[in-house]
């Protein structure tokens, strides 16, 4: 291999460019030849018969060979030409006031528009076409805006890894359900319980675990969150089992029902009939929960208990020589955030009317936990933008019909949503591998708030 | 019983078929700097763990009283009480080995320093000495019920705690690193911030576990100011494991050596420096080729 010349960054090697475009070329082909060039298809006669794509196997390896080639003569000597140039950019800062503008502007504007985002929707899309943007878009990230934010207590703040957070999202919602159609209490009364018991089943999960360190833990909360899912399944008596809770009943307007009867919201108030004033409520309804629990995690920060969240996410054995019972620590951790997931799970039985087990498998989880990495552990804004992405971003993928006419009409562009997870997910944690906002705010200041470089902050796990 | 703050009798630890230490039995008095010396692997280390609860020792009792040296008195009717602790209106006694780690450093007040320092690197120097007054604010913050709803006097509270946490920076010399991450300190800064945050729990007793390691001469002195200091107005007491003989030999007022498990030296500095059974542990010879080896090496 000849020397790439720093003096010289034109001198491109194009020979070993050539090279490690066809080593990926090579393994590109070994890894689509199974997934991409033979396909499975059943006949007329229901018969399965093995196709072959060629040319979209072929058309993958190009594509990959492409990539690497156009890695090889372009980013690469862009890199190395960028890391060779004296870094005096970064030193003198002369953005650092419009930025620090920004920042300071950022929290005000976001709140302002998620207030104002229904009203923006009715205005731009329409009564009918507006219940898929408040709906599907705004309610459905919010509501995995609240758990990331109730995930990020037990995760970002205590350092503790639970792989099981969706059973308490179970507890909530099978909580409303079945306490909603047993004894007919309205949805504000039961919010709380159902955020009560499911902190209560947050403690149940906490004591057996609190020996537990790292893997262990993780292995234990997923165990956990199988068994809650696997109970609801054989449970047939009480949760009807895969056939769920259907008829479970909706939130009402201080007694005002939305429907389109003569006592209904829409008659009330003389209005058109229309489901979106449902959803518009029920969009209120999450965003204060949202904000409630974003406002406590704030707080609780700042309270005793949270910096000893974060001092053993730091250092157990040092909390304990400071006389911090570890275990109390970890509990109120694992309940605080299991109840925040309980008030989303009611949430979110109220919203749908119907649940089964199908809605609290361990892909939830999976999401939910990704949402608080890629956020970066312990930022609530981090949080709140990973979930816009993952969630919205899913959503989006729904709205993309033009891929249709380039991909063909069989092409439906969510089957490749994981692909898409997967790819966003890899970019992340190589360009930031603390996640989206990695910098940690000191809950107390003598002089001066410094953010904290991710690097110092521990990741805890135990 | 002259005045003891803390009796270590006959405190055995076990790990499988290692014996740790074994029947170790001494007295820390109140107001003294107490030091354990040995060479490596002797069991100082061990002996903090057990006093400090991080270990349940195999066989022993460890005392520590509060207040009067009269609850001595009542040191084996505690234990015959299979009971933690005994308070009595004029001081208390504790059996530390029968408590948790937490409540040793939450009741007992006994705080401690680590040989490899752990510190809370992600969090702020102040959020550090924050954390050290946990449980008064905790308190203060009516175990968070009152608190979160900006009740109670958690506001007077934590301020109080930033001025205890101010006035500790100051005295180590980190006032200025306040808002800086622990982490970034240098060494011997941490170090320092160390002993602070063990100082913020109000302790009676502080166990430093090897201070001066990694210290140079000069930051070694200073670390002597610091601990004589802290003796001298808080009226801590010190229990000190070091290797720097500079650091023993100048500000201990009782010195313990320890060898494979076993006391071998027990009394006053001077006298401990020149134990024919101490220099030949440190030396790593028999007791009968002392006289040899130290006149092959110019002693």
């Amino acid at each position: 291999m000849s020397s790439r010349g720093v003096e010289a960054p034109a001198n491109i090697d194009v020979a070993h460019a050539l090279k490690e475009s066809a080593v990926a070329g090579l393994i590109a082909f070994g890894l689509f030849l199974p997934l991409i060039g033979f396909h499975a298809v059943q006949d007329i006669r229901n018969e399965l018969v093995l196709e072959t794509r060629w040319p979209l196997l072929a058309a993958f390896v190009i594509l990959t060979m492409a990539g690497r080639l156009f890695g090889c003569l372009v980013v690469t000597p862009w890199r190395e030409r960028r890391a060779a140039r004296p870094r005096e950019a970064a030193k003198a800062r002369p953005g650092a006031a419009p930025e620090r503008l920004f920042a300071r502007l950022l929290a005000p504007a976001a709140a302002g528009f998620v207030i104002v985002y229904p009203v923006l929707a009715l205005w731009l899309a329409g009564l009918g076409g507006a219940v898929k943007w408040v709906d599907n878009f705004g309610i459905q990230i919010l509501i995995y805006v609240m758990l990331g934010f109730g995930l990020n207590i037990v995760v970002g703040l205590a350092g503790l890894l639970d792989l099981g957070y969706v059973a308490f999202y179970a507890v909530g919602a099978y909580s409303y359900a079945l306490l909603s159609q047993t004894f007919g209490l309205s949805f504000f009364m039961l919010l709380p319980l159902a955020g009560i018991l499911a902190a209560f089943w947050g403690i149940i999960l906490g004591f057996p675990v609190l020996r537990l360190r790292g893997d262990y833990l993780a292995i234990v909360t997923l165990a956990f969150g199988e068994i809650m899912r696997l109970v609801l399944i054989n449970w047939v008596p009480v949760t009807n089992g895969y056939a769920g809770i259907t008829g479970i009943p909706r939130p009402t307007f201080f007694g005002i029902p939305f429907n389109a009867s003569d006592d209904g919201f829409a008659t009330v108030f003389g209005l058109e009939f229309s489901p979106i004033y449902r959803t518009i409520f029920l969009y209120y309804i999450i965003l204060a929960l949202a904000l409630l629990t974003a406002f406590v995690t704030i707080r609780l920060r700042r309270l005793p208990v949270g910096r000893a969240w974060e001092a053993l996410r730091e250092d157990e054995i040092a909390c304990r020589s400071l006389g911090i019972n570890t275990t109390s620590t970890k509990l109120t951790a694992f309940s605080i955030g299991a109840g925040f997931g309980g008030f989303a799970g009611s949430f979110f039985a109220a919203r749908q009317g119907f649940i089964s087990p199908e809605s609290f498998t361990f892909m939830e989880s999976a999401t939910i936990l990704a949402i608080v990495v890629l956020g970066g552990m312990g930022s609530q804004l981090g949080v709140a933008i990973a979930a816009i992405a993952m969630i919205g971003g899913t959503e989006a993928l729904r709205e993309l019909d033009v891929l249709k006419q380039v991909f063909g009409n069989g092409f439906d562009p969510t089957q490749y949503r994981m692909l898409v997870f997967g790819f966003a997910m890899v970019l992340i944690m190589v360009v930031r591998p603390r996640g989206l906002i990695s910098t940690r705010q000191a809950s107390v200041h003598l002089v001066e708030r410094k953010a904290i470089v991710g690097t110092l902050v521990k990741e805890g796990h135990g | 019983m002259s005045d003891a703050l803390l009796r270590v009798e006959h405190l055995t630890m076990r790990f499988g078929g290692l014996v740790a230490v074994s029947a170790l039995s001494f007295t820390a008095n109140r107001g003294d700097i107490t030091a354990l010396i040995g060479p490596n692997g002797a069991g100082k280390t061990t002996v903090f763990n057990c006093i400090t609860g991080f270990y349940k020792p195999t066989e022993g009792r460890i005392a520590l009283a509060h207040g009067s040296a009269a609850v001595w008195n009542d040191l084996d009717a505690l234990t015959m009480r299979n009971a933690r602790h005994l308070s009595r209106p004029d001081g208390a006694l504790f059996l530390l080995e029968r408590m948790p780690d937490h409540l040793v450093a939450r009741r007992a007040r006994v705080a401690r320093t680590f040989q490899n320092i752990r510190l809370f690197s992600g969090m702020t120097v102040l959020e550090n000495l924050l954390v050290a007054q946990h449980n008064p604010l905790m308190r203060a913050s009516g175990f968070t019920a009152l608190g979160i709803f900006g009740l109670g006097h958690y506001g007077h509270a934590e301020r109080a705690a930033i001025e205890k946490a101010r006035h500790w920076l100051a005295l180590t010399g980190l006032l200025a690193r306040a808002d800086d991450p622990a982490g970034d300190l240098p060494y011997g800064a941490q170090r320092r911030l160390e002993i602070a945050r063990a100082m913020c729990t109000d302790p009676v007793l502080l166990c430093l576990d090897e201070p001066a390691a990694g210290l140079n001469p000069r930051e070694s002195a200073e670390l002597n100011e610091l601990i004589l200091a802290i003796r001298a107005e808080y009226k801590v007491s010190v229990l000190l494991i070091e290797h720097d003989m500079s650091v023993v030999m100048r500000i201990s007022d009782h010195v313990i050596v320890l060898d494979y498990g076993v006391k071998i030296a027990d009394g006053a500095p001077s006298a401990i420096r020149d134990d024919p059974k101490v220099i030949a542990a440190y030396l790593g010879v028999e007791d009968e080729e002392v006289g040899k080896v130290e006149a092959e090496v110019g002693l």
